[in-house]
């Protein structure tokens, strides 16, 4: 190895001091450092932890679904950019757990709310944590809960709280990235081969129902997803399923499935192995 | 070097020099300045700050750079608990933000620069299908205009993949936010 790569471990690893380091391991340094954190009078505490708890938790699950792709998408650019997706998620994720943790003023963490809350502690909504499915069942998953969470992140960009709504405007711009690529691909899967439509149709059908919770959580951004749900069946030469009601926990309410133990198991146990340890 | 009975103008032109000429740990032909995302440089009695904002939410990088700037205006000469970096969210960065030098650097390191970034009227962002960008990329390898988009999303959060239908050359782009 050259005296060059040796300087490019060696920065990775310890070069800068205690407080640089890399996008893995645990005990990063509060990812709002600097950042005026007053809390707005109006705004009530306990709604607002809340409130950013379960934006980071629907962007922890769904990032961490993401990365599950990684070697097995069906081409290397396909990777790539669900790895880009799904790491602008996890730092959205970061900025709200941080926010939440100091909103909350019990002194936990972004570690300690993503690493050591229990499933039922989570208050992600179902479609976030099911099974990747095949590549057609990601992709409308995507366009779901990104087109969602658009809609949703659209109207906090105005929230009171100046946190919430930087991070809410920040998202807005890169989940604006997100929609597309999902829209794209539902376009070329159910306007494609008589297999990658069948392969979209049933997706669809299985998770079209899921949309009720996030109407449910957000009752706002209903109309806007609809619309551009349908702008995107349409040029896909899809079509909606029936409304078919079916049983699902509520995940905002913890009442999960036994999908996010699974996921959370996975994530959680590095970190739980040993919890004093800083990686 | 500057010290502590260094005039505050003086301290805060070796501030603002050091802090500047700081490089961007993804795109190293770049400095913050040029990047945009060094907001500010203050200096008073009781040391100085740099203010940075980040590229994207979920950058790796920011933290790396928020070390790097604390390390240069220590070497400047400012004393260790007297040199602050703080994050400024808002206005959230966008890639209009980068200088026409910096844009000057990334063409020169082969990197096509963005073009001007969506403008957000409020209200719900539309939804647009097919070729969005009505803004031509040039080839940075021989200058065509007849290139094409491989992949929106790069080796880093903030680069698109292009091929270049001239010369045949893939090349990265930085895309528009």
């Amino acid at each position: 190895m050259s005296s060059d790569d040796d300087h490019v471990y060696l920065s990775l690893a310890e070069g800068h001091g205690d407080d640089a380091r890399w996008a893995f391991g645990t005990g990063f340094e509060d990812p709002l450092h600097g950042v005026d954190t007053t809390l707005p009078a109006g705004v009530e505490a306990e709604a607002h932890v809340a409130l950013c708890l379960a934006l980071a938790d629907d962007a922890l699950v769904a990032a961490q679904r993401l990365a599950q792709w990684i070697t097995l998408a069906p081409e290397l650019e396909e990777e790539v950019a669900l790895a880009n997706i799904g790491l602008d998620l996890l730092g959205q994720a970061r900025l709200l757990y941080a926010r939440a943790g100091q909103t909350e003023g019990a002194g936990r963490d972004e570690d300690a709310l993503a690493y050591f809350r229990d499933p039922a502690e989570f208050r992600n909504v179902i479609l976030a944590e099911l099974p990747n499915g095949d590549f057609a069942h990601s992709m409308v998953k995507l366009l779901l809960l990104s087109t969602w969470r658009l809609a949703e992140l659209t109207r906090l960009a105005e929230h009171p709280d100046p946190v919430l709504a930087a991070v809410a405007r920040k998202g807005v711009s890169e989940l604006t990235y997100h929609r597309d690529h999902a829209a794209q691909w539902a376009i070329r899967l159910g306007d494609g081969t008589e297999e990658s439509a069948r392969r979209m149709r049933e997706a669809l059908a299985e998770l079209w129902p899921y949309r009720a919770e996030l109407y449910a959580a957000a009752p706002e951004t209903r109309e806007e997803v609809e619309a551009v749900l349908a702008q995107v069946l349409d040029a896909a030469r899809l079509e909606a399923p029936a409304e078919t009601p079916v049983s699902m926990g509520r995940g905002r309410d913890g009442q999960h499935t036994e999908h996010l133990a699974e996921l959370l198991a996975e994530l959680q146990s590095v970190a739980r192995a040993d919890p004093e340890a800083t990686w | 070097m500057v010290s502590s009975v260094t005039p505050i103008p003086t301290r805060l032109n070796a501030a603002r020099s050091a802090a500047a000429a700081v490089r961007d740990p993804e795109l190293p032909m770049l400095t913050l300045a040029d990047l945009g995302v060094l907001r500010e440089v203050r200096v008073d009695e009781d040391g100085v700050t740099a203010v940075l904002t980040p590229t994207y939410t979920g950058c790796p990088a920011l933290a790396e750079m928020r070390a790097d700037v604390a390390t240069a205006l220590r070497a400047a000469g400012f004393a260790d608990g007297h040199v602050r970096v703080e994050t400024q969210l808002s206005p959230a960065w966008s890639t209009d933000d980068i200088t026409a030098e910096g844009r000057r650097k990334l063409a020169e390191a082969g990197i096509a620069p963005p073009g001007a970034a969506p403008k957000r009227a409020g209200g719900p962002v539309p939804l647009t299908l097919g070729p969005t960008r009505a803004a031509v990329v040039h080839c940075p390898h021989c200058g065509s205009a007849d290139t094409e988009e491989t992949s929106r999303f790069g080796a880093t959060a903030c680069k698109a993949l292009r091929r270049c239908r001239a010369c045949r050359e893939p090349f990265e782009q930085v895309k528009e936010i």
